[in-house]
């Protein structure tokens, strides 16, 4: 046995004979917490759709914990918290209610159920909204009981789609750290298109764009293509390209407009002093020097773009 | 589980103003009935000479109380079906039961069990107002009984025919209009059929089977045809609902 808490094997989902989800293929460990990335309809939804038995792959299979969602869908779907893209709550119900039945439905012994929707309350931030019906409760707070309903019997997965869409910015961090939080005891999958989200509560990152999948890996690997050994440079008397080619460590050099250019070192090397004493030497004029940091959104770009281009 | 989603359920009825009003305006409407039917009694009696006129007071009252039952249950079992599941449709809670470790079959069950067990206190209450003319007369339990029967089964028809129309929409109200025209389309069948009583499709009509239990007469094949009907629909409730799962 392996340790997967998901595994999803070459998933595809036909919308009338067009793929919206084509040979996705991944796994979870215990403890991490997984960004699904991509455009808007690039298949995340449909994914996960797929992951928590709601809707059935064309071809392909999903496991969670090793137990099969075709096969035993009632084992699997027990072991896995989701959360929708629309939260499904029933808004005539108080916050309390709801979350009973929640428990209920994922099968927490019936002497545990208020044990069960005290923790989830707590977790989430709700202790004192029990009474309260959700229809009277802000946006924020709704999805935070969205949030606790998934989590509410323990699962071995939490799924939550797009969980910070429409929320205001403290909110939004709030959910982050709760999310943050679950990540260091159950595996977790959140699907976004907000790039710095997933810089700030995954472990590992996937980019899904037209149904396949085009990046799969650990969040530091992204992160490094994004910074990357670059250094952008304003000058009032920029030099010619060769000129800042002649220095020692430097690999490529591209001039920009405003006088800036961009230059990329080889690795190990640190041309910064260079560069600055040459710019004295030769009265480059020479007013700004930093990393140059490609912002993840290009990244997603040249990831996605790469990925048009092959049609 | 079966049980636990008919909590939920009845939890959701009970839960705004809707459960409430209904039921004490059906009870109103049937202690309306059943007083008409006490005074009524004397009068027609105190006119009747020939015992051959006589009915007992029993059968009198408790066929007005069920006739009515019968008809007004045609248009409040749509009214309160047709949210089980277009509702939650429309309001995007389904994935909420579907994600679940319930099987759809369960969930089906569920609804049903909730719907019937709500309409099933109103059946109960009727049993316990018609009884109450014991107090001062000898009366025919049997024909209560049979009655109630008859009414439980025919609401369950009801419920069943409700829910399936419920999962076919989003809109509660066409689910409800849909329900109604097929229930209404169900019970005059045999309307249709008046000069062949022996013809198939008449025995098809809902009323037909409830006219032996109105009469005081359990008929195994009326009970199979009700056990038949709401099998039927329910099955297909749960097929529909499983094509959401496989067509998305």
């Amino acid at each position: 046995m392996n340790n997967f808490t998901v595994e999803a094997i070459e998933l595809t989902r036909l919308y009338g004979g067009r793929e919206a989800v084509s040979n996705v293929s991944f796994t979870l460990s215990k403890g991490e917490v997984l960004g699904f990335l991509g455009p808007n309809g690039a298949g995340k939804s449909t994914t996960m759709k797929m992951l928590t038995g709601n809707l059935a792959p064309s071809n392909g299979s999903v496991k969670i914990c090793g137990i099969d969602m075709m096969e035993n869908p009632k084992e699997a779907k027990a072991l896995i918290g989701y959360l929708p893209e629309m939260r499904p709550l029933y808004k005539e119900l108080t916050v309390d209610e709801y979350l009973t039945v929640a428990a209920r439905l994922h099968r927490v012994s019936s002497g545990n159920i208020k044990k069960a929707v005290e923790i989830a309350k707590e977790r989430c931030g709700l202790g004192h909204m029990s009474k309260r019906l959700i229809e009277n409760l802000s946006n924020g707070y709704q999805q935070r009981v969205g949030i606790a309903q998934a989590i509410i019997h323990n699962p071995m997965v939490v799924i939550l789609d797009e969980p910070t869409v429409g929320l205001d910015p403290i909110q939004i961090r709030d959910i982050r750290a709760l999310i943050r939080e679950l990540g260091s005891d159950y595996s977790v999958i959140i699907s976004t298109h907000i790039l710095p989200e997933v810089e700030m509560v995954c472990d590992r990152v996937q980019i899904i764009d037209k149904g396949k999948l085009v990046f799969n890996g650990a969040i530091d690997v992204l992160k490094k293509q994004r910074v990357g050994n670059k250094l952008l440079i304003g000058m009032h008397n920029p030099p010619s390209v060769d000129a800042m080619l002649k220095i020692a460590g430097i690999t490529e050099a591209e001039a920009l407009a405003g006088g800036l250019m961009r230059v990329r070192f080889a690795e190990d090397a640190t041309p910064a002093e260079a560069i600055v004493q040459a710019a004295v030497k030769h009265n480059w004029g020479l007013h700004q020097i930093a990393p140059d940091q490609t912002s993840l959104e290009d990244v997603f770009m040249q990831l996605t773009y790469q990925e048009q281009s092959e049609f | 589980m079966i049980i636990n989603v008919a909590r939920k359920e009845l939890k959701s009825v009970f839960a705004s103003p809707m459960g409430w009003v209904i039921l004490s305006l059906l009870m109103f409407a049937f202690g309306t009935y059943y007083l008409n039917g006490v005074n009524d009694y004397f009068a027609v009696m105190s006119g009747a000479m020939r015992p051959a006129e006589r009915t007992g007071v029993t059968q009198f009252v408790a066929q007005t109380v069920y006739g009515l039952a019968s008809f007004i249950m045609l248009f409040a079992v749509p009214l309160l079906s047709m949210r089980l599941i277009s509702e939650e449709r429309r309001s995007q809670t389904l994935p909420f039961l579907f994600s679940a470790p319930i099987s759809l079959t369960e969930i089906v069950l569920g609804k049903f069990v909730g719907l019937v067990a709500f309409l099933s206190i109103l059946i109960v209450f009727i049993a316990l107002m018609l009884s109450t003319l014991n107090i001062w007369s000898d009366i025919d339990f049997g024909f209560i009984i049979a009655n109630s029967i008859g009414l439980w089964l025919l609401v369950a028809s009801f419920s069943a025919l409700g829910l399936y129309f419920s999962s076919l929409t989003q809109q509660p109200v066409v689910a409800a209009i849909l329900t109604f025209v097929a229930l209404f389309a169900l019970m005059i069948l045999d309307r249709f059929f008046a000069g062949d009583p022996s013809n198939t499709l008449a025995s098809l009509s809902l009323m037909r089977h409830f006219q032996s239990f109105s009469s005081g007469l359990i008929d195994s094949g009326d009970i199979a045809y009700f056990v038949l009907f709401i099998t039927t629909f329910l099955t297909l409730t749960v097929r529909r609902l499983d094509a959401d799962r496989l067509r998305g």
